[in-house]
């Protein structure tokens, strides 16, 4: 890296503001996913001024810039791919407005996701996007990735709660979209930006709706000898108008493994576990609850487990929420795929899943949001071993063509990043790209911020793609 | 533009067939925009069909406007140049339709009942209690960018549009999202298209996310002498547990306007502000709902409060249709009406409740608990001078865009003539010079709905 862009970047953010020791970047070459790619540096703005100081001296050394939170993301959105300044937004982390009256929030990007809603807890407020990395992850992350979680299946995704973003473009120019009241006239830009994935520009300020504790909260384990019993209750509280606020699966392998870590008091021996909860005012969550119980009988449940108070709920949302945890401490690696399907198409996609574990011999868990058919097959893998790593990304590759096949999408809520650009042409047509391309070029013109994400850069898909070895292993999301 | 008009229709005869194709001045008159017929009026089936009307403006620099039923061309700028109309109401078709998965895709000239009718066998819905529902399309719906007042529970179209197809200015077609509810492959390219009245594609597929009807729903007034109570109601339910599906603000003075008031159900008369609460559920949580609200009407400003009355039950894929459909009823009883949409925060909706009783005309608000108004004014009289006095009252209200309390206010319709002195749209963001960016991106030739949008876009 030029030596005086460096200086320059020194100047700017003082000695603690950068990052350029070969040992220090090497924490900042990996996020949640199975990619590596070195950075140049590691940049720490403390306000928007800073990352306009930092655009402007990238743009002008022609040097790519890639945004990154806490690192969590899963699918290498945050890694610096063709090298370049990562622009760690870890210390722009404050609350900068909370209007309670208006259910806004206005916070810098690095405020952790987790924390947003425990500072408006006193109010009877809550941040409603709730990735299971929850207590890591950033905002700025989840705009950028549109991310999801369990509680997603009522209440939407990240995009469904973001009314207005501060960014500033690769030009350096710092321009607010949208505004803190809805329907600003004018093209949704704040739409657009949200999981556009860093390609469009670096976000320093995000405005938030905040959403109204529910009265009450039911959570229901609900356990079944086989999986095609729970998938149909899946269906069946979907065919009785009852939409959970989440509604989760567990397969009988993730249950063994989040058991033996967590101790949430999953059954060891059954085939599938659901995780259902239903919230509102007392009477709806009383009335959905006794509902979906009735549904999970039908379907042949063993047994349904209410939890009887926070204590309870907040174990159950341990397991599910660790299982990707617990699936850490039993192979040196993991890939988590994110496939979505036509929820009905559930039963005949796990299915496929089993096969496509016994083709390659590997271990393959699920853990998925079942009410929005999002998948999330965790496959174990050892990443010594170099067939078996090239086994787990032809596995992950067959899940999600199979989920092409049923209707379904490639990402659910961890993005495209540079796992999947590879997959984009097998959903998208050429002339579909080609718009995408000329839409980032508008605010991203020289392919200066995260180059190498979400539109695949050759053409065809059949290539032979070839990933860098992986240094590290992968940390739990 | 090198063509004539005769060169013009045979060319859109060739492509959607003689039937399809009009150039009869008759026929063509009721594809008027604020006074400005097209040319010619094409009315494809299908996707490719519009690629090659496409294509063919741009070659010869036609514009070309895409409409529906046309009941909402009143919004925005008149066209800068208007060649071909585009009825999208032959691609009419239910593509697909999953209620197990609770998705729909349709083409965009499907009228909305007609979705209704389909969704109402598996007891579901789109929450888009719209004007002019007995006719609208979903293309036109969307494209409008229209708002309904369940937007209180279930967002707008920005919230439950999955994805969509597109055909580009320059003719290709693209689409962007997917059919599954959950989804984040690509850029949400869709997103812009909602209310962006056909300036950057030519719709041709839309999908959605459809909900379960609920078992029931009770729809509550409360009225209020003045705006303070009403809007302290407002705050009240907002702090609340109640999850109301709509949550609406009604009020007017003078003129006629007690009339427009019995099409809302509602009472104008005397500073009565009235607000209409409608809830969803099983009886027994309308029973809680329609307790603790009560409690909280009467709870408020004591002095203020005058009445609570509660309407007969209304299956909610109808719910507020009144209150929704007062636009439509506004312009039929009043042609030289202004209708202004303005957004603000929840809590600027009492300062623009007392903004209003200023105004020097006859005028009536419908105020969305979210924060969105719809201001409408009305001529005092059917003399010369009283529509100067609308205009002067239009211009100030468009001066105080941007303002505390006013939000952003844009005149989504008045009559044709005010166009030609006021700007509908107010003054352009901060981030409008990337919408042109954009706009050049999507219609490089300029021929999608010329002048329509704000800013001249």
């Amino acid at each position: 890296m030029d030596s005086r862009l460096l200086h320059d970047l020194m100047k700017l953010l003082g000695p603690h503001g950068v990052l350029h020791q070969p040992e220090d970047l090497l924490l900042y070459e990996y996020d949640g996913s199975v990619e590596v790619a070195r950075p140049d540096c590691v940049v720490f703005p403390l306000a928007t001024a800073d990352v306009v100081g930092i655009v402007r001296l990238a743009s002008h050394h022609n040097v790519p810039l890639i945004g990154r939170g806490t690192g969590t993301g899963l699918s290498g959105g945050a890694i610096a791919r063709h090298g370049g300044i990562i622009v760690s937004f870890a210390r722009m982390k404050r609350i900068m407005a909370i209007d309670a009256e208006n259910q806004r929030a206005t916070v810098q990007p690095g405020v952790v996701n987790a924390d947003l809603s425990l500072a408006v807890e006193r109010l009877g407020l809550h941040f409603a996007p709730d990735p299971s990395s929850q207590k890591a992850c950033t905002i700025g992350g989840n705009v950028s990735e549109n991310s999801g979680g369990p509680h997603t299946l009522a209440y939407g995704v990240t995009t469904n709660h973001v009314v207005s973003l501060e960014i500033v473009l690769p030009s350096g120019d710092l321009i607010r979209l949208g505004s803190a009241a809805l329907d600003p006239p004018g093209y949704d830009l704040t739409g657009l930006l949200v999981g556009s994935e860093g390609t469009f520009a670096l976000v320093t300020e995000i405005i938030v709706k905040l959403t109204r504790n529910p009265e009450a909260v039911k959570t229901l384990l609900a356990v079944f000898d086989s999986v095609d019993d729970a998938t149909e209750t899946v269906a069946e509280i979907t065919a009785r108008g009852i939409t959970p606020a989440a509604c989760e699966m567990l397969d009988g392998w993730t249950i063994r493994a989040v058991e033996d870590y967590v101790h949430a008091g999953f059954p060891l021996d059954c085939a599938a576990i659901l995780l259902i909860e239903v919230d509102g005012l007392r009477e709806v969550a009383e009335a959905e609850a006794k509902d979906v119980a009735e549904v999970c009988g039908l379907h042949h449940a063993r047994e349904v487990r209410v939890a009887r108070d926070a204590r309870e709920r907040d174990l159950l949302w341990k397991g599910r929420k660790n299982a990707f945890g617990a699936a850490g401490r039993l192979a040196p690696s993991y890939y988590t795929q994110d496939g979505v399907i036509p929820r009905t198409k559930l039963p005949a996609t796990l299915r496929r899943i089993s096969e496509i574990s016994k083709k390659y011999s590997l271990q393959i868990g699920n853990v998925f949001h079942a009410g929005d058919g999002n998948l999330h097959p965790i496959i174990l893998f050892d990443q010594r071993n170099e067939q078996q790593f090239r086994d787990t990304i032809r596995a992950g590759d067959e899940i999600i063509e199979f989920c092409i096949q049923m209707g379904g999408s490639i990402t659910g809520e961890h993005g495209v990043g540079m796992e999947k650009d590879r997959l984009m042409p097998l959903l998208f047509s050429e002339a579909d790209l080609a718009l995408m391309r000329r839409v980032r070029d508008v605010f991203n013109p020289d392919g200066l911020l995260n180059p190498g994400k979400i539109l695949p850069t050759s053409k065809g898909c059949g290539e032979i793609y070839v990933r860098p070895w992986p240094a590290a292993v992968a940390p739990s999301p | 533009m090198s063509v004539g008009g005769s060169g013009i229709s045979s060319r859109m005869a060739e492509i959607v067939g003689v039937t399809n194709a009009m150039n009869d001045p008759a026929q063509i008159a009721a594809y008027q925009i604020d006074g400005k017929s097209p040319t010619a009026v094409a009315r494809p089936g299908s996707s490719e069909e519009v690629v090659e009307i496409v294509k063919f403006a741009a070659r010869e620099k036609l514009a070309i406007v895409p409409t529906g039923a046309r009941t909402k061309l009143g919004i925005g700028m008149p066209p800068r140049q208007y060649e071909i109309a585009l009825d999208m109401t032959r691609m009419d078709r239910i593509v697909a339709y999953d209620p197990g998965d609770l998705t729909l895709s349709v083409e965009p000239g499907i009228p909305l009942h007609k979705i209704a009718s389909a969704l109402r066998e598996h007891r579901q819905f789109l929450p888009l209690v719209v004007p002019f529902a007995n006719r609208a399309t979903a293309g036109g719906t969307i494209a409008s960018g229209v708002d309904s007042p369940l937007r209180q529970i279930y967002g707008t179209a920005r919230d439950f549009v999955l994805g969509m197809e597109f055909v580009t200015g320059d003719g290709i077609a693209a689409k962007s999202g997917g059919r599954v509810v959950k989804n984040v492959t690509g850029y949400d390219i869709h997103k812009m298209m909602i209310g962006a009245l056909g300036t950057l594609g030519v719709i041709t597929g839309i999908n959605f996310r459809t909900f379960p009807l609920p078992r029931a729903t009770r729809t509550c007034i409360a009225t209020f002498r003045g705006s303070a109570g009403a809007c302290e109601l407002r705050d009240a339910i907002a702090k609340s547990v109640l999850r109301p599906q709509t949550v609406e603000i009604l009020a007017a003075a003078g003129g006629s306007t007690a009339a427009l008031g019995r099409r809302a159900a509602v009472s104008f008369e005397n500073d009565r502000w009235s607000v209409v609460v409608s809830f969803s559920g099983d009886e027994q949580v309308l029973d809680r709902d329609r307790r603790e609200w009560e409690a909280l009407a009467r709870g408020t400003d004591r002095s203020a409060f005058e009445s609570l009355t509660e309407l007969r039950a209304e299956p909610a894929e109808n719910a507020n249709r009144h209150i929704a459909e007062l636009p439509a009823a506004i312009l039929e009883h009043s042609p030289n009406a202004a209708i202004f949409k303005i957004s603000a925060l929840p809590t600027d909706l009492a300062g623009i409740a007392r903004g209003v009783q200023s105004i020097g005309v006859p005028w009536l608000v419908v105020m969305r608990g979210l924060g969105i108004t719809y201001l409408t004014l009305l001529p005092p009289d059917r003399s010369e001078g009283s529509l100067r006095l609308l205009q002067q009252e239009c211009t100030r209200i468009l001066s105080l865009s941007g303002k505390a309390p006013w939000g952003r206010c844009v005149l989504l319709w008045c009559r044709p003539e005010l166009k030609s002195e006021i700007n509908v749209w107010g003054p352009p963001p901060g981030d409008f010079v990337l919408m042109q960016k954009l706009k050049s991106v999507f219609d490089p030739s300029g021929i999608l709905s010329p002048g329509r949008f704000m800013g001249g876009i």
